[in-house]
């Protein structure tokens, strides 16, 4: 056991995106038969082979730290939701592709997780604009994912596709667009790629995957 | 020629409220999600413009704005189409979201809504039976039958909202009854919390280890099937899925501790703030109010146990009573009169715009609350209701702060409602709210702080 490290990786974005399905589907593999609200945080653990095949496996376990909550609640629990933001090895930032707004919210959720980190070095950012500087010099590598793509019309979702291709380069992120359905599926979990594993992302390259 | 001039007035003013109603909507209702059905917001703005245009019916009656008969035309179309959205409108779009929410009932959307809609009409009616607010004589569909029900409940709603509000401003605005939280109270809870989480994910840990060692096991132990596989896996049971189980039990506990700790950390977080707000100027000023406004929920409450217990409803309002007063008793002399007009409109002014602006203050913080993605049309759509119901009872009861001269003009087109009834329903659920919520309050107070001193 002492050889598996730790790995700790954010899930953020706003209210009813789907993270808590998606982080049980990581998880467990299964999907989550009746999603409730998520109150404070709730963790799960995935085992994950770095480099599976090579000499240089590894073992991880993934703690996928799913926070809860909207971006514009009262700043008590702002300062609550913090302590969680500690030592943060990469973020997940979970949007639904349905509702436009979810993706606007996520820069002042990368923001909020990120200026945890920014705050001892002296820079104080004082309003919550987004400015691309800030995303420059980020040290921990960033995923974007897409959610709820089934439940766009055919006709639409090109424009939804691109819209959101340009979310995914402002952030200097990986995207992944999905669908988490309601259908009982068995997959081997290791097949999921772009899954942070401490390397960098670059670039905005645009994937989409189904889970049938 | 004067009724088109006062027509187009009271149409821009419409138009007017109407965007304030839009734009409070999208900027402050719904500001985390998108619209994608404009008619509820169509709606919502429209039930807003109907109701304000109805209180400036009130201030144009104080001040002698316009002409008296498109006054009184305006009053009676606006109530007639204020009706028709709060009893067919609103309750049908609700009954349609709702039903549009569950996927089973989706190919028959418009027969499921109007079965409820049919059902709310049945309750609404029903809801006129135990309450002596009408004579008999009038007729099954006329504006006051309507009027009557709506009002009861518009009243019951505001009298809850203010026992409660005359209970809780005292109580949020003075720094009495602040707790003391310190630094070192915050860093304790979080130290647990996050100890807590740490537990959590140690367990989670060695279940995923489990489940992967059972899984690459998996082959040989499927999940037994058929009438001699259920025999064998009573008695040979994985030895892993035990485990399991009584992990995943552990991990669900802690797991509620987890969320009870984060909840109460960001009370403390909150606690601490309303510290710091109060040694500041505003802080202290607000604590003053709040002195100020104990005594005014005191005097309240007091008023309306006496108007029960001796059953009394006020005959004069209070701007002829303090001209009275002052004329009497104090002996200035100035005209009663021009004095009487503007001090109503002053007096019924603030009532008009503090009522609206703490209503939906009040909305805003309940749709926050319990809103979900899914469910905030219907959300809104009822709070359009509230807002509607509330403000027609407004003008029921405001009746009673006019002076003689303008209360005529309400009760011309209410017809022959049995006001006093209102009046005596408010007191009781004012009093019934007020007691209910110092016992909450003091229920809550005391709770709060035993949780902290345990070491």
């Amino acid at each position: 056991m002492a050889s598996l490290d730790r790995v700790k990786v954010l899930v953020l974005g706003d209210s009813g995106v789907g993270k808590s399905s998606l982080v049980h589907l990581l998880c467990q593999n299964q999907v989550l038969g009746n999603p409730s609200w998520t109150v404070g945080c709730s963790v799960d653990v995935r085992v994950h082979d770095y480099k599976e095949g090579t000499p240089e496996e590894r073992t991880y376990y993934i703690e996928l730290w799913d926070v809860g909550g909207s971006v514009g609640c009262a700043s008590s629990v702002k300062s609550t939701r913090a302590v969680f933001y500690n030592s943060v090895n990469g973020i997940i930032l979970v949007h639904d592709l349905t509702n436009k707004k979810s993706s606007q919210n996520l820069y002042r959720w990368s923001l909020e997780a990120l200026n945890r980190d920014l705050v001892p070095t002296g820079v104080l950012v004082t309003n919550g604009d987004y400015d691309r500087e800030q995303f420059a010099d980020n040290q921990i590598p960033l995923l974007v994912i897409g959610t709820k793509l089934d439940q766009i019309n055919e006709t639409k979702r090109h424009e939804v596709l691109t819209r959101t291709a340009f979310l995914a380069e402002d952030f200097n992120a990986e995207e992944i667009n999905l669908v988490i359905e309601k259908r009982y599926f068995l997959r081997e979990g290791n097949q999921i790629p772009g899954l942070p594993d401490r390397k960098r992302f670059g670039g905005g390259t645009l994937k989409s995957l189904h889970y049938d | 020629m004067s009724f088109l001039v006062d027509s187009s007035i009271m149409f821009t003013s419409q138009i007017f409220f109407f965007g304030f109603g839009w734009l409070f909507f999208m900027h402050q209702l719904f500001k985390d999600y998108e619209v994608r059905q404009y008619v509820v917001q169509v709606i919502f703005s429209v039930t807003f413009a109907f109701s304000c245009t109805m209180f400036e019916l009130i201030i144009f009656e104080i001040l002698g704005v316009l002409n008296s008969s498109s006054r009184y035309f305006h009053w009676k179309m606006n109530l007639f189409i204020i009706l028709l959205i709060l009893v067919f409108m609103v309750p049908f779009y609700t009954g349609y979201f709702i039903v549009s929410n569950i996927r089973l009932l989706h190919k028959q959307r418009l027969l499921f809504s109007c079965l409820l809609w049919l059902t709310f009409m049945y309750f609404f009616w029903k809801l006129g039976d135990p309450f002596p607010i009408l004579s008999p004589k009038h007729g099954i569909l006329s504006i006051e039958q309507l009027i009557s029900r709506v009002g009861v409940i518009g009243v019951t709603l505001m009298a809850l909202l203010s026992g409660f509000g005359a209970v809780n401003c005292p109580y949020t605005y003075m720094s009495y009854f602040l707790r003391n939280v310190t630094e070192a109270d915050i860093l304790t809870l979080e130290r647990r919390l996050l100890q807590t989480m740490d537990m959590i994910i140690s367990k989670k840990k060695r279940m995923a280890v489990a489940r992967r060692t059972i899984f690459q096991r998996g082959e040989v132990h499927e999940k037994p099937s058929g009438f001699w596989g259920m025999i064998r896996s009573v008695t040979v049971s994985v030895p892993g899925s035990e485990n399991l189980t009584l992990i995943q039990q552990e991990v669900d506990a802690l797991e509620e501790l987890s969320r009870q700790l984060f909840l109460e950390t960001a009370d403390l977080y909150a606690t601490k703030e309303r510290i710091e707000y109060s040694k500041t100027f505003k802080g202290k000023y607000f604590n003053f109010l709040g002195y100020f406004f104990s005594i005014y929920c005191v005097w309240k409450i007091f008023m309306a146990t006496i108007n029960i217990i001796f059953d009394r409803v006020g005959k004069t309002d209070p701007v002829t009573r303090g001209i009275e007063i002052t004329v009497n008793y104090l002996g200035i002399q100035f005209d009663v009169k021009f004095w009487s007009q503007h001090i109503s409109f002053i007096l019924v002014g603030i009532i008009i715009v503090t009522s609206i602006r703490g209503l939906l203050i009040t909305l805003t913080k309940f749709f926050y609350a319990i809103s979900s993605s899914k469910s905030s049309n219907v959300i809104v759509l009822l709070l359009a209701q509230i807002m509607g119901m509330y403000f027609v009872s407004s003008v029921l009861l405001i009746r009673m702060s006019m002076p003689l001269e303008y209360r005529t003009i309400i009760t011309e087109v209410l017809g022959e409602l049995q006001f006093n009834f209102y009046h005596r329903w408010f007191d009781v659920i004012f009093l019934v709210s007020a007691l209910s919520s110092i016992l909450f309050l003091y229920l809550a107070h005391k709770q709060a702080p035993e949780k902290h001193m345990t070491p």
